[in-house]
């Protein structure tokens, strides 16, 4: 008996630690609506600053205060990082802010190697809670007892903060309604810099008080950062009592699952949040959206088919395209064909979060399953390669129509996280099933046919299908299905009362989202000739987001470019340096910055803007169709 | 000092007697690739290995006359990443051969790429047993004792102990479950007594400490295996130290020793576990102390495992490519198939039969010196007496 409390002790001080990081997570984005990517980077931050200080000061107010004064010092370089940078883009196109994020994530992992080095640093004990007590013949850390403590405590503090304090009914007004709030006069700018550094403040002094417990490295923030997402959302967002119940739902379920199923901890928190999703669509205390007072395709130039001008400018950059291989290496022909795929890719998700209003964090599961189809047909049933790459995408399709089902019942971040969820549990099978899939030492083995084998052979095969897939989605985008889709984006309501079934539509959208994907994951398991869990993990779904983000969510095929320049440059720089995430990182900021509608997007209002300015408009392009509300 | 003259002399010899076969001037290139952005704590004491062997080579000859290039890329951690780099140094670098990896998965991807475009690959570091045996491929050769080899080690001397009842702490990927699947085979081979009463996965980087102390000291058994490493490891052992788990307790523990895993626990340092490792700080023998008086003079600093690794990752290529005197793959195999080749540790061999090298590896027990964790009682085990007999190996490795 007595180990069962103590196990239930243990969970409850790992759900400490969560719930304060998980705290400030979920008050960012409540008011800000900011999916603050680089909550784990100050995480990490915090304990690398409080390192150094409880090193350099003794005794135990040293450590307390400098724990503390790390704290402070983070929550300084938060506003800094808020004031200089978000500012700048809170009206970009939602989702633009995780770009941002994502790229100051990047910096800050190559960064601490630079200043703290690359050893595991292990920090002191906390002075007065070293040892363990004891507990009927079971050893409980007195430092667990500290956290088990401190949660509640921090809880109770921001709840006191929220509820009794002008600056608090501010908060929860702008978690409510940020507009209105506005509209009655309260300075935003104010508001939203206070709380994002109160919510870096409590992430770095989670990442510091871990220090008496863990070995402070440049992983930490990844380690950190997806589960503190599902903490927040499976307690409902912007909800911190929420966060805290969720904290301890989590901590729990993984100190006893543990004893039952020692592999659980590998997935449980996806699990818990996939249920937690399917039964309560905005978490376990989190109340349904308001309905959306803007529409979320907010663009000033609205969408058309290319012109016939423009269709010559992209059969002719094709062509030029097409001829790479008569003055390229093998090497360029390699990498123009991984161009490619990924342009498949991006091309997919971005039909899904532009047309569809869809932004997935979890589309890699669909390239994955796309991989692993044609690995599994190719080694297991020997299917020849042109089998292999027309069957090999229905396993996409099939996950697709199974996932996407359940997702599109939900909007907004919930839909991301859920996404999130079905592709981590779609990893965790790849990665757990080593006698099918073969764990994370993958399918090897699965290359081209010879007709395929030559470089540019394969790049034309890749270049061709992308061509085609690109063509394919904008053909969808025009046609009525698109314009459903899109009405269904723009206006739930609307659309339903003229008789559109919108969950219909949007299923189907995730599908046609998701073959198209594992279609560019059976071109990339023949291009690596292995398949990996890599292919479908959270890394890769990143990576897919931040092109769609990079090209601009609002264009019809902004992704083509963002996957071009992203890849290419990841690629470029991976090979050229091993600070390739500090340089990618500063771009993807800079981007951010110049370019607040993404490369294509920003463009493109260029353009638009000028023709405008020169021409007399023309009636069919007044008709704002796409900010019609 | 005398590896390094015995290395260099041997090149010098070799060089003599081929008569400069190779182009006469210009240079060899090796492509490596490892995880550098990564696994800093590994890759830059690695790095710093490779770099001195590079230069110790250039300064007594280069390969049969001609300068050693070394052409390093990054592989992010991705198996994906790490075949665009290995293509783009095979097709636009024109290398001799590729080197390298630390994870087992990107070293397969690439040894998979060798095979397929029939390039020589000289693994370093991956420890998984597929790479040699059941993904084993003639293109490939791999330096570390492997996953087997050092599971063997460590039983030799589990088995000795009295303990009957065993758990497991292994992080829930292919190295910790090949690691501890090996470690149970041979463990209940010698010793059909042991009861294996409890075994716990946490996700590699994400152990929850407290929760799999907790658990495992439930079950309580008499000796535990543990295969974590790196911050997991030192979550697990501050934990294990206050909850009082290791008390009374023997552990055996893959890796430990290493001072890339060891050095960061400093006073928290549990003694007495049985540990694989590197006690550079204790090795007397002269091709030992040659190394170290090198690397010191080099980069004031101590070498780790990686270090040694990178070393004669680069010193065992250029052996191969000196006794081929030619960069076509096939005489590459045929000159590294066999090969003797000095080391820091003595001289090893890269086996014909599965192209692994004899390389060993040190166990002893972990100690407290000056609030620093160091290895004593150490015993150099060599690589060539833990392998499995050729017929079994017959069996495990698919046929060219």
């Amino acid at each position: 008996m007595a180990f069962y409390v103590v196990q239930f002790l243990t969970g409850l001080a790992s759900a400490a630690a969560l719930f304060l990081v998980a705290s400030g997570l979920s008050i960012i984005f409540g008011v800000t609506r900011i999916v603050n990517f680089a909550h784990g980077a100050f995480y990490m931050l915090g304990a690398y600053v409080a390192f150094t200080l409880t090193e350099r000061f003794s005794g135990a107010l040293g450590f307390w205060g400098g724990i503390v004064v790390a704290a402070l010092v983070v929550a300084a370089v938060g506003v800094l990082v808020e004031m200089v940078l978000l500012r700048r883009i809170y009206h970009a196109p939602e989702l633009f802010q995780l770009l941002a994020t994502f790229g100051l994530t990047l910096m800050v992992e190559d960064l601490v190697v630079l200043i703290w080095g690359p050893d595991d640093l292990v920090g002191r004990r906390a002075p007065g809670f070293r040892g363990a007590i004891d507990f009927f013949g079971q050893n409980v850390p007195s430092y667990d007892l500290f956290l088990i403590a401190l949660g509640p405590v921090v809880l109770g503090v921001l709840w006191l903060l929220f509820q009794r304090t002008r600056w608090g009914i501010l908060v929860r007004a702008a978690t409510q309604d940020r507009d209105m709030v506005a509209a009655l006069g309260v300075n935003q700018k104010w508001l939203f810099t206070s709380v994002f550094a109160l919510g870096v403040f409590l992430a770095a002094l989670g990442g510091a008080l871990q220090i008496p417990r863990d070995a402070v490295n440049h992983a930490m923030d990844l380690r950190v950062i997806v589960e503190v997402f599902v903490v927040v959302v499976i307690g409902g967002l912007g909800s911190i009592i929420g966060a805290f119940v969720a904290a301890v739902l989590v901590s729990e379920l993984n100190a006893f699952g543990i004893l039952i199923f020692p592999k659980i901890s590998i997935i449980l928190v996806f699990l818990v949040m996939a249920v937690v999703l399917i039964v309560r669509p905005w978490g376990l205390f989190g109340k349904p959206e308001a309905p959306a007072r803007r529409t979320p395709g907010l663009t000033v130039n609205p969408w058309r088919p290319l012109t016939s001008n423009e269709r010559l400018a992209a059969i002719a950059a094709l062509i030029v395209a097409a001829a790479l291989p008569f003055f390229a290496g093998n090497y360029a022909l390699t990498v123009g064909s991984e161009i490619a795929i990924f342009v498949i890719f991006a091309a997919s998700l971005h039909f899904l979060m532009s047309v569809g209003g869809l932004a997935s964090f979890g589309h890699a599961a669909y390239f994955g399953l796309g991989a692993y189809g044609v690995a599994l047909l190719a080694k297991l049933a020997g299917l020849p390669m042109i089998a292999c790459l027309l069957l090999g995408p229905l396993l996409g399709l099939a996950g697709a129509a199974v996932f996407g089902f359940f997702a599109v019942q939900l909007s907004g971040v919930y839909f991301a996280m859920l996404t999130l969820a079905f592709a981590q549990i779609v990893w965790s099978i790849a990665f757990q099933w080593v006698s099918v899939t073969g764990g994370d030492n993958g399918i090897l083995g699965v290359w081209p046919s010879s007709w395929a084998a030559s470089p540019s052979h394969f790049y034309w095969l890749s270049l061709g299908i992308a061509a085609l897939a690109v063509v394919i989605l904008r053909i969808i985008v025009f046609s009525p299905f698109g314009f459903a889709l899109r009405a269904t984006r723009d206006s739930p309501l609307r659309s339903e009362a003229i008789g559109i079934n919108g969950k219909r539509i949007q299923w189907t959208a995730f599908v046609i989202a998701g073959t198209v994907a594992g279609l560019a994951g059976a071109l990339f398991a023949y291009l690596k000739g292995s398949v990996f869990p890599d292919n479908m993990g959270i890394s890769l779904s990143v990576d897919a987001l931040v092109m769609v983000l990079l090209g601009g969510v609002e264009t019809v095929s902004g992704a083509v470019i963002g996957a071009i320049v992203y890849k290419a440059l990841n690629i470029w720089l991976i090979s050229k340096t091993d600070l390739s995430k500090l340089v990618l990182g500063a771009f993807v900021v800079l981007i951010v910055v110049a370019f607040p509608k993404g490369i294509v997007g920003t463009l493109e209002t260029i353009l638009y803007r000028r023709r405008k300015s020169t021409s007399s408009p023309s009636p069919i392009l007044t008709s704002r169709i796409e900010t019609a509300e | 000092m005398r590896g390094y003259v015995v290395g260099a002399g041997l090149a010098i010899a070799v060089a003599t007697m081929a008569g400069n076969a190779m182009a006469q001037s210009g240079e060899v290139k090796i492509g490596e690739i490892n995880s550098y952005s990564l696994l800093p704590a590994f890759t830059e004491p690695y790095r710093k290995g490779w770099q001195l062997a590079v230069e110790e080579v250039n300064a007594s000859g280069g390969i049969n006359g001609k300068k050693l290039v070394v052409v390093s890329k990054d592989d992010g951690g991705k198996p994906a990443d790490a075949q665009t780099a290995a293509n783009e140094l095979v097709s636009s670098e024109n290398v001799a051969m590729l080197t390298g990896t630390f994870l087992s998965n990107i070293g397969l991807a690439v040894s998979d790429f060798a095979n397929q475009k029939k390039v020589f690959f000289l693994a370093a570091e991956p420890l998984t047993d597929a790479i040699t045996w059941s993904k084993g491929n003639r293109y490939t050769f791999r330096l570390r004792p492997s996953n087997y080899m050092q599971a063997s080690m460590l039983v030799e001397e589990a088995a000795k102990l009295p303990a009957k009842r065993w758990a497991t702490i292994a992080p829930n990927y292919e190295y910790g479950q090949s690691a501890v699947a090996v470690f149970k085979k041979l463990m209940s081979e010698k010793r059909p007594d042991i009861q294996w009463v409890d075994e716990q996965w946490p996700p590699q980087g994400k152990i929850d400490a407290g929760p799999v102390v907790q658990a495992v000291a439930a079950a309580n058994p008499e000796a535990i295996l543990n295969v974590t490493f790196g911050a997991d490891l030192v979550k697990l052992v501050r934990e294990g130290n206050t909850r009082g788990l290791f008390k009374d307790r023997k552990v055996v523990s893959f890796l430990t020793g290493e001072p890339e895993y060891l050095d960061p626990l400093k006073e928290e340092t549990p003694e007495g576990w049985i540990v694989t490792g590197y006690p550079w700080y204790s090795l007397k023998t002269p091709e030992h102390e040659a190394f170290l008086k090198a690397y010191q003079a080099k980069y004031n600093d101590y070498p780790r495992l990686g270090s040694i690794v990178g070393y004669q990752t680069i010193k065992s290529a250029a052996a191969i490519l000196a006794k081929a005197n030619s960069t076509d793959p096939e005489k590459l195999i045929a000159a590294a198939e066999g090969i003797a080749v000095p080391s820091p540790f003595g001289e090893i061999t890269f086996r014909k039969i599965d192209h692994q090298s004899t390389l060993g590896a040190f166990i002893g027990k972990t100690a407290l010196k000056d609030g620093k964790g160091i290895m004593v009682d150490t015993v150099y085990r060599k690589g060539s007496d833990y392998l499995p007999g050729d017929a079994e190996i017959e069996k495990l490795r698919p046929k060219d």
